[in-house]
């Protein structure tokens, strides 16, 4: 049964792959690579990794989606060819590149065979040690908040340093500019759709605050929840407007978030260096080693939510505004239907 | 101290991204700067006295944790690091007010920050996974400090090192997925002793060859190089200056800490071509974009495709596989760095006063700003390779490991090289004391542009009298590096 679903799934994934490359529409491109993202979600659960099936769809298939549309609102909705350049060049690399990876594979163990060398060595040390070390029944979780937490450190401040690029070279407005409504490209006639964004967004914000929670116990963790919880104010955003969702978070305070939760982690691991330890070493913090190591991983989630929430936050507003700035000069186009020639 | 050589700057950005605009990011960067350096400085002597100095991220013992990991290799390019970065911060407040509006500065020194956090993270990490994630910060990071510079052909500059950058960090991590497949493990010694046993599968010979591509495109070798001429020239001058003094060293680093740790040099020279591959593309790239340097109009541009050209001579270097020739490579690693931060930063003295690098503004300019000019010179001789400058001491060692090994054609091309580095270091002189100037007036740099570059100028002379220091660590670095090829030099 599982061969027969991934059949399907890898097909979907070419007639994807394909696809995207074939469409001109830059739009439904977004769209396809959003579903690409999606079946792969897929691919990852069936190979029992629901952690990493969980970040792909939240934001592979979620957040990413949105921002590409962000960014095609200020851009152009179909693609330039790009004409009097050699294609040949560029796919002999590709082919190459592609050949090589087959070439590489042939000599990979089998998919679960257990006496692969990555069953064999370190992994069984993480699955038989996780309990007594840490005691909590995610073992994906203790490895990338504990075992390898400073990775996880590294990850985060790979986000910080994306916002960073994005508000140095674009700059996030303190008072939004005044521009004149055009309501008809908006969607604030929409009963409908306001009133499920109504029902669904405190939905969502709870469970991002489960999965942030409950990360230790169940698949999920900071990562995931951020996005999630972003999620929810951008679909707000989207709904009933940009001014409306900058009320809910002002974005002077936002805009010191993504720091904040890089020094709530690092900041963790300095404290357990005071405390005579070595860096993010949580045994440090209690007197139980267990206890102490769940209480060194909630606090550095937490530290990986906020960041996580706010940069994408930050990401949405900035790219957001900009399109809105620049709409009534009449450079780069939003809505469905617009003329982007 | 280990950990925090990297996580001091790393959390000094998210406080520097904290601080109100003005002066304060500024000063707080300088300060963690020299902590850097004074850091880098006590863990040095300790990875000299001991030899291998290891830090347990965690407390978790490796391979199950990250591991930091210094010897005399990292030990040097961290030394390096911090080095740059202490004298270049100084510099970078006035020169950079100049040329990036005064409310981005919070963000302009985060991103400083954390260029220099992921650079060192990547130097002194023992762990090939977290090189990546380091690779990835300091690249972010990269990208926006380009795109700040004051030409809007800085943003375009920026896209394609990042669309490049992109393609050679994607390619590392498919390489270190590869390995893991096959061994488990992520710590680089644990890979080391257990590649060996899967030395002859396809999967290791497809993640050598991903790994080196890879790490070849963020160290510019020639024909991957194109990113880098505007990248260099359309930067702002002080980053330009930290960039082309540190960046694609760590990246030169992690090809020598592949080749000659991870893999081992009897796999890397033995059973993959290596050097077939690496010792033509150093010197066609050596030549061809010396030859290219000499046609620049803009000046930062010429000095970026010289920045090519020499790291001909460390790929050289690497892979003449010998004690020597790695020798000669990691000195030649630490001295360019001197030699272009000095010659960098005498070009950000000029842009500071003039707002242009172009050969155009040079006329007189030895009458009109003297010291800046006399540092340019004294750089440029570095660069060619005059004794007592660092630039000599480094070439000739890449010229006795030649020897050595009876590459003459080598030596050859070495010598050339040298002679197209006189050809255009001397256009730049003749203009700048030969041609009279329009406006002769004299527009001296300040001094807090001044004497940093002075300090590097100075370091090329005084690393070029006293070698002790900078001979003793490669020597020893590259003995450690070389031990499987029998027992080090034949």
């Amino acid at each position: 049964m599982d061969t027969v679903v991934d059949i399907l799934l890898l097909a979907f994934l070419a007639v994807c792959a394909i696809a995207i490359l074939r469409l001109r529409d830059l739009f439904a491109m977004a769209m396809m690579f959003g579903l690409f993202s999606l079946i792969t979600a897929g691919l990852f659960t069936t190979m029992d990794a629901p952690d990493v099936a969980f970040t792909e769809a939240a934001v592979g298939a979620g957040i990413s989606t949105i921002l590409m549309l962000a960014t095609l609102a200020q851009t152009a909705r179909r693609e330039q060819p790009v004409t009097g350049r050699s294609k040949l060049l560029p796919l002999l690399v590709v082919w190459v590149t592609g050949a090589v990876l087959i070439y590489g594979t042939v000599d990979l163990p089998a998919f679960g065979d257990p006496s692969a060398p990555v069953h064999t060595h370190v992994a069984p040390y993480y699955l038989q040690q996780s309990t007594a070390d840490i005691g909590i029944p995610n073992v994906v979780a203790s490895i990338l908040a504990s075992y390898r937490g400073y990775d996880t450190l590294g990850e985060v401040v790979v986000v910080f340093a994306a916002v960073v690029g994005v508000l140095a070279l674009l700059g996030l407005r303190a008072r939004p500019p005044r521009v004149v409504r055009r309501p008809v490209r908006r969607l604030d006639q929409h009963a409908v759709l306001k009133v499920i964004a109504k029902l669904v967004v405190p939905v969502i914000l709870l469970f991002a605050l489960y999965v942030q929670f409950h990360g230790e116990y169940s698949p999920g963790g900071g990562f995931q929840a951020g996005v999630i919880f972003a999620a929810a104010i951008i679909l707000f955003a989207l709904v009933f407007g940009l001014d409306e969702a900058r009320q809910v978070i002002p974005p002077r305070v936002l805009q010191r978030l993504p720091a904040a939760g890089v020094l709530i982690f690092g900041g963790t691991g300095l404290l357990t260096m005071l405390l005579g330890g070595n860096y993010l070493d949580y045994d440090m913090l209690r007197e139980s080693p267990q206890k102490a190591q769940q209480m060194g991983i909630i606090m550095v989630e937490i530290g990986v939510g906020v960041t996580v929430a706010s940069v994408m936050l930050l990401i949405y507003f900035t790219f957001a505004e900009r399109g809105r700035h620049r709409r009534p000069d009449g450079n780069g186009d939003d809505g469905p239907g617009g003329a982007a020639e | 101290m280990l950990p925090l050589i990297v996580v001091v700057p790393m959390l000094g950005a998210a406080v520097a991204a904290l601080l109100p605009a003005g002066r304060l990011p500024w000063l707080w960067a300088t300060a963690v700067s020299w902590f850097m350096l004074w850091a880098a400085a006590g863990l040095a002597a300790q990875a000299m006295d001991l030899g291998v100095l290891s830090y347990w991220m965690g407390g978790w013992a490796p391979p199950f944790g990250i591991e930091y990991r210094l010897d005399p290799a990292n030990a040097l390019l961290a030394l390096l690091i911090a080095l740059l970065a202490a004298v270049v911060l100084p510099y970078a407040g006035p020169s950079l007010a100049s040329e990036v509006p005064e409310r981005k500065t919070p963000y302009l020194y985060a991103a400083l920050l954390l260029f220099l956090a992921g650079q060192m993270g990547i130097s002194v990490t023992g762990d090939a996974f977290n090189v990546f994630v380091f690779l990835e910060i300091s690249s972010l990071a990269t990208y926006t400090l380009i795109g700040l510079g004051r030409d809007r052909r800085a943003l375009t500059a920026s896209f394609s090192y990042l669309i490049m950058g992109t393609v050679g960090a994607t390619f590392f991590l498919i390489g270190v997925g590869l390995l893991y497949a096959l061994t488990g493990t992520l710590n680089m010694a644990d890979l080391a002793a257990r590649i060996p046993a899967v030395a002859e599968t396809r999967t290791v010979h497809t993640a050598f060859a991903f790994i080196v591509v890879g790490v070849c495109l963020k160290l510019a070798l020639f024909p991957l190089h194109l990113w880098l001429p505007n990248a260099y020239t359309y930067a702002p001058s002080a980053v330009t200056a930290l960039m082309a003094a540190t960046a694609t060293k760590v990246a030169i680093y992690v090809l020598v800490r592949f080749i000659y740790t991870v893999f081992g040099p009897a796999f890397a020279f033995g059973d993959m071509p290596t050097a077939h591959l690496l010792v033509p593309l150093a010197v066609i790239g050596l030549l061809s974009t010396s030859v290219v340097a000499i046609g620049q109009g803009d000046i930062k541009r010429m000095l970026a495709y010289s920045s090519v050209a020499q790291i001909g001579y460390m790929v050289l270097g690497i892979g003449m596989a010998t004690a020597l020739g790695l020798t000669a490579a990691l000195l030649h690693v630490f001295n360019h760095a001197l030699m272009k931060g000095a010659l960098f930063l005498a070009l950000g003295c000029i842009a500071y006063r003039l707002g242009t690098t172009q050969l155009a503004v040079f006329p007189g300019l030895g009458r009109r700003m003297p010291w800046t000019m006399a540092a340019f010179v004294a750089g440029g001789l570095s660069l060619i390779g005059v004794p007592l400058t660092v630039g000599f001491i480094s070439k000739w060692h890449l010229v006795l490991a030649a020897i050595e090994l009876g590459w003459w054609p080598i030596v050859a091309v070495i010598i050339v090289g040298s002679l197209l580095a006189i050809i255009y270091i001397w256009r730049v002189v003749e203009v700048a004391y030969l041609q009279p100037a329009e406006d002769p007036g004299r527009c001296e740099a300040p001094l807090a542009l001044l004497v940093p570059t002075w300090i590097l100028v100075g370091l090329n002379f005084w690393f070029g009298i006293d070698t002790r220091v900078t001979i003793g660590i490669a020597e020893r670095a590259a003995a450690m590096l070389t031990v499987g090829l029998n027992g080090g030099a034949p």
